[in-house]
């Protein structure tokens, strides 16, 4: 078996999506994975991606639906897909019964959108729980709010660090570094918070980008991962090599052993 | 390959690092890329590109086999022809214009008459839909990026005009292409340093709806990673794996 990778942002559609071409889109997620050599594809499916609700405020019968189609496929396709479970804090008792129901089927993980600020006590119950099942969270950030943004209830790494100190115990994963914003405001906000684990997904390949997460946080503490752009996930990989800051044992660490450790233990069996 | 797309020099916004030109000469080497056309960061921020554009030509003479300059020219600025064709006897391979950051409008007809007087001197003009993402813009990075209603006037500008358009994503390229005559579709070219490759597969929608041959190569270094277009192109499907780009040499 080549060196694991696995993919800790990632996204799959499901038939109620209102787009007709989700199977492709999937198709073309796993085909993209198999050339970059992704042997783990840690996915959720968010509500109906706007088609019966916000995608980043989803109604509970949507996140039930997303839900559903996720462990659909994680059942049909073994080990090369894992689930983080979606859940909008707005809906306590359904976002509590839902990580319930989807541990309890496999998920290993749980993925928050951008329904509620990250530091609002809303979160708690939720990141309790996540603790119990020693769960990660990976919560969706905008890399630097200003302002507020139409269509989601954005955060940024102050705002998640200030839940990461509440849940000590809790990791987290502060999703795309080069998903929008402006990074090197994230990388001084989660400095001094270790439980905080930055992605490095997204659109977003600004040199120097990388070079600066790994002065920030180290490479124990970076996530290799995609979300809806793996053109740019080779291309970080590929660029990871010329930093000149990394050693072979660091680059395992991004591909995948700093997510074989901070997630529970078995998750990746059979992938990393 | 060609880099239709590559700058040196500092950026205003953000520190971007060494964006000199014996760095770029090392990329292009590793990536083996042949050569580059390069333009002057500085420039497109600056009143007048003059001095700009005699820096960008000293900076790139110890690399004049793989470094190709593509100064600016500003046709709101006096004298703006003499710039030019200064420009093309120095050895310019193309001309830089940024209408947004000179607050030109989609129907200035200065930019008009540029777009006519480089295609008269043979001369492509290489336009720049955005330098970074609008979400994570500096507060006084306000020009906002070129509209597509600019792109459509310059490429119906006259027969003559060759545009490479770079850092434009498929809504953009779409809007475009599929608002000019067939002609008019033929004067111009993508740059592909900002098109999504899967699993939305933008990249390859645009192969097959508008042909792969109406694109061309182009990083946007030192803004962003080189590896990204190898990499998108790469992680095209199997039937488009061969698929040929355009040559903007020869366009």
């Amino acid at each position: 078996m080549n060196e694991p990778l696995i993919d800790c942002h990632a996204h799959f559609l499901h038939a109620f999506c209102g787009r007709s071409d989700w199977q492709d889109v999937n198709a073309a997620r796993f085909r993209a994975g198999e050339k970059i050599g992704v042997t783990c594809h840690v996915a959720s499916m968010l509500g109906t991606y706007g088609f019966m609700s916000p995608t980043y405020f989803p109604s509970p019968d949507d996140v039930t639906a997303g839900n559903d189609a996720m462990l659909a496929m994680c059942r049909g396709e073994g080990k090369r897909v894992r689930m983080m479970v979606t859940v909008n804090p707005n809906h306590t008792g359904h976002a509590l019964e839902e990580i319930e129901r989807c541990v309890a089927a496999g998920a290993i993980g749980v993925k928050l959108l951008a329904s509620r600020r990250a530091d609002d006590r809303l979160l708690d119950p939720v990141c309790t729980l996540a603790a119990m099942h020693g769960l990660p969270v990976l919560h969706h950030i905008w890399q630097h709010r200003r302002r507020e943004w139409p269509n989601q209830e954005i955060s940024d790494g102050a705002d998640l660090a200030r839940l990461a100190a509440r849940h000590p115990k809790v990791i987290f994963i502060l999703a795309h570094i080069g998903g929008g914003g402006d990074y090197a405001h994230t990388f001084h906000a989660l400095r001094d918070s270790p439980n905080i684990h930055p992605d490095l997904s997204g659109s977003g390949v600004d040199r120097g980008m990388l070079d600066d997460a790994i002065k920030a946080v180290g490479a124990r503490r970076l996530l290799w991962g995609s979300d809806v752009t793996m053109c740019t996930g080779l291309a970080k990989l590929r660029a990871l090599e010329t930093t000149g800051l990394l050693s072979a044992d660091d680059m395992k660490d991004i591909r995948w052993r700093n997510a074989a450790r901070i997630f529970r233990a078995g998750s990746f069996d059979g992938a990393a | 390959m060609i880099d239709v797309n590559a700058l040196v020099g500092p950026y205003p916004f953000r520190a971007v690092p060494h964006p000199d030109p014996d760095v770029l000469v090392r990329v292009l080497d590793r990536e083996k890329t042949e050569r580059a056309w390069v333009g002057h960061l500085p420039s497109a921020f600056h009143r007048d590109p003059a001095a700009g554009n005699a820096e960008l030509f000293a900076a790139l003479k110890p690399h004049a086999q793989r470094l190709r300059a593509v100064p600016a020219i500003r046709p709101d600025w006096p004298r703006w022809e003499q710039a030019l064709k200064d420009a093309r006897d120095s050895g310019a391979v193309a001309v830089r214009a940024y209408p947004p950051q000179w607050q030109l409008g989609p129907h200035d007809t200065a930019m008009a008459e540029l777009a006519i007087a480089c295609g008269e001197s043979k001369l492509p003009l290489v336009l720049t839909v955005r330098f970074e993402d609008l979400r994570q813009r500096h507060p006084l990075d306000v020009a906002g990026d070129l509209s597509a209603a600019a792109i459509r006037s310059l490429a119906r500008a006259g027969s003559g005009v060759r545009l490479v358009v770079t850092a434009a994503g498929r809504d953009m390229i779409e809007e475009v292409h599929w608002g000019l005559t067939p002609a008019e579709q033929e004067r111009v070219l993508w740059d592909i340093s900002w098109i999504w490759g899967p699993p939305e597969d933008h990249l390859a929608k645009l192969f097959r709806t508008i042909g792969s041959r109406r694109f061309v190569y182009g990083t946007h270094w030192p803004l962003r990673l080189t590896q990204t277009p190898r990499a998108n192109l790469d992680l095209l499907p199997d039937d488009l794996s061969g698929a040929k780009l355009g040559d903007p040499e020869t366009f």
